[in-house]
């Protein structure tokens, strides 16, 4: 090596990672400046999945926006409907009953298994492990096996309405849910003993993007991005809404900001989500599922079918839309991603004057250039895995 | 602190600015004139009885023939420390639709004020990258005012355009011995 006087003349070279790319989840695309292995510069592009969802929910009815929210982050689109029925509640004034929040939490704890299931899968599969990945995907399985039970789709389900949820959940549904939550820590500790003791893993996680408690804030970055740094931040546990109160659970947090740490926080968090499951599902109380304020709510279909009145009723609702009070309401929910809020602004009308969806996946993107630059281009796929985005909802 | 009392501090240090404060279902947004919104924010984030350390949301609204000043940008803040939470509107007009960035103030503010830009034309000032972000560089018109239609503009998208030539001239493709 002496011999070389000169060193190798190098100069900046420009790739572009994705749209099409597996390890991009979705179609992100990335222009990368390398200096060797190095990334100097990361230019995220977003905005290939567009399709207006706010303009068009300023369109609809607040009944007839609510598939819109499947849409958004379709891998936990549970926790999406119960984010936007709550915020609608909140600006109509109505609650639903207790049953039905206990309903909603347990089957937005489902949800957000299920999505930490592919994020973990996909996270592992990305940087080279595959076997947790098919094993994670079978217990994925069983959940939306158990969602299309309980309303017969498994992925755009709708469940959660305006006021309540569509129908009641049956005992079947409740005791094969309790088999699996029994079940599902043996299949965790499974998953951890093959990753997060795994030299590699770790040689591949550990103090790659690092990024400080204070910044994190700054960036407004939420959701398990946030608690790796060490911020205890958690809408459920700030402003509990549906059953959280009710439930003991804890929230995890991490102490250097990388992707290790928020790995681990992750995996804890799905820990307590099962947590959260069980307990929902020994204290769930009896009663209606349906809030009865016929203002804002439709009436059951069985009635609709046998009684004019009510027919008439669900007609106006569909039709015209309930009329809502003027004024704008915000509300925030912990989604598996981060926060997501809904912002309305009420004009007096059937319809939302604005509807602003706040899509944690879409401030996690910006944070990318953040995480990756001076890194090397190995650490780019490890970032983009470790702040689990989902396309959808980023372009919304 | 009370939501209200924020409102009643903002008022008390920056009296000229603050034009309305409104409270519905227990939160409170407070109106503000755009030219100080800048140092507004800096103050709301910077003194250690308010801390507002976490800028969750920034988006516009278009009171297309609501209200005399067509935009509205609006801001909302949240304080992990002390828990608290506040609406800050700020009026923008038509003719001069442009108001401060507080991309000094909040880092992750950057795409937010993309999208509003993107969706609705209103200029932040002294944003570092201030482009299209979720639609493409040379689309025209800003899709989420209120005089924007539904389905779409009669003219198609250049770039779709370019596509659909291609898909029609690969059809029109014959394969020669």
């Amino acid at each position: 090596m002496e011999d070389i006087e000169k060193p190798f003349e190098t100069r900046e070279l420009t790739i572009n990672l994705g749209p099409q790319h597996p390890a991009t989840h979705g179609v992100l695309r990335l222009v990368l400046n390398l200096d060797g292995e190095t990334v100097v510069k990361c230019t995220p592009y977003v905005g290939y999945l567009h399709r207006g969802v706010e303009k068009l929910g300023e369109n609809r009815t607040y009944f007839a926006a609510l598939p819109l929210s499947d849409r958004l982050d379709y891998i936990s689109s549970m926790n999406n409907n119960v984010g936007y029925v709550n915020a609608v509640e909140k600006l109509f004034g109505i609650e639903a009953p207790e049953r039905a929040k206990f309903i909603r939490t347990i089957v937005a704890e489902m949800s957000r298994l299920s999505s930490h299931i592919i994020w973990l899968g996909t996270h592992v599969l990305d940087i080279g492990a595959t076997t947790p990945f098919l094993h994670a995907m079978a217990q994925r399985e069983r959940l939306l096996d158990l969602f299309e039970m309980l309303c017969g789709a498994r992925l755009t389900v709708s469940y959660p309405r305006v006021g309540g949820v569509r129908n009641d959940i049956s005992q079947e549904f409740l005791d094969k849910l309790y088999e699996f939550i029994l079940e599902f820590p043996d299949r965790m500790d499974d998953y951890e003993t093959l990753v997060t003791e795994n030299r590699i893993w770790k040689d591949r996680t550990v103090g790659v993007g690092v990024i400080s408690a204070e910044e994190a804030v700054n960036w407004g970055l939420t959701g398990g991005t946030l608690r790796g740094s060490g911020v205890d931040y958690d809408v459920r546990k700030y402003a509990p809404y549906d059953a959280y109160d009710k439930v003991e659970f804890d929230i995890p947090i991490g102490k250097n900001g990388d992707c290790y740490d928020r790995y681990v926080v992750r995996v804890e968090e799905m820990r307590q989500a099962n947590r959260i499951i069980k307990q929902c599902i020994e204290k769930l109380p009896a009663g209606p599922v349906m809030a009865d304020s016929p203002k804002f709510t439709l009436p059951s279909k069985d009635m609709v079918l046998k009684d004019m009145e009510h027919l008439i009723h669900q007609f106006i609702l569909i039709t015209k839309g309930p009329t809502v009070p003027e004024g704008e309401v915000y509300m925030g929910t912990e989604v598996p991603k981060g926060e997501l809020g809904f912002y309305f602004i009420s004009d007096g009308t059937g319809r939302p004057y604005r509807m602003r969806v706040r899509a944690p996946s879409f401030i996690h993107a910006s944070v990318l250039p953040r995480l990756s630059e001076g890194g090397l281009v190995a650490d780019v796929i490890a970032n983009i895995g470790t702040i689990d985005i989902v396309l959808g909802e980023c372009d919304r | 602190m009370e939501t209200l009392q924020i409102a009643e501090k903002i008022k008390e240090r920056f009296p000229e600015e603050v034009l309305d404060v409104k409270e519905f279902r227990g939160q409170v947004s407070a109106t503000l004139k755009k030219d100080r919104i800048l140092e507004i924010c800096r103050y709301l984030h910077d003194e250690p009885e308010l801390y507002f350390d976490y800028l969750i949301d920034v988006c516009g609204v278009d009171c297309l023939g609501k209200k005399e000043k067509r935009f509205e940008v609006v801001y909302h803040l949240y304080s992990i420390k002390h828990r608290h939470a506040i609406r800050l509107k700020a009026e923008v007009e038509e003719k001069d639709a442009s108001i401060d960035s507080v991309m000094p103030v909040w880092v992750g503010v950057n795409w937010h004020e993309r999208e509003c830009f993107d969706m609705y034309g209103i200029i932040f000032k002294g944003h570092p990258d201030l482009r299209r972000i979720l639609l493409p560089e040379d689309w025209e018109g800003y899709p989420l005012r209120k005089d924007y239609p539904v389905m779409g503009p009669e003219k198609e998208w250049s770039g779709f355009l370019t596509v659909l030539d291609k898909a029609k001239r690969f059809r029109e493709f014959e394969w020669h011995e």
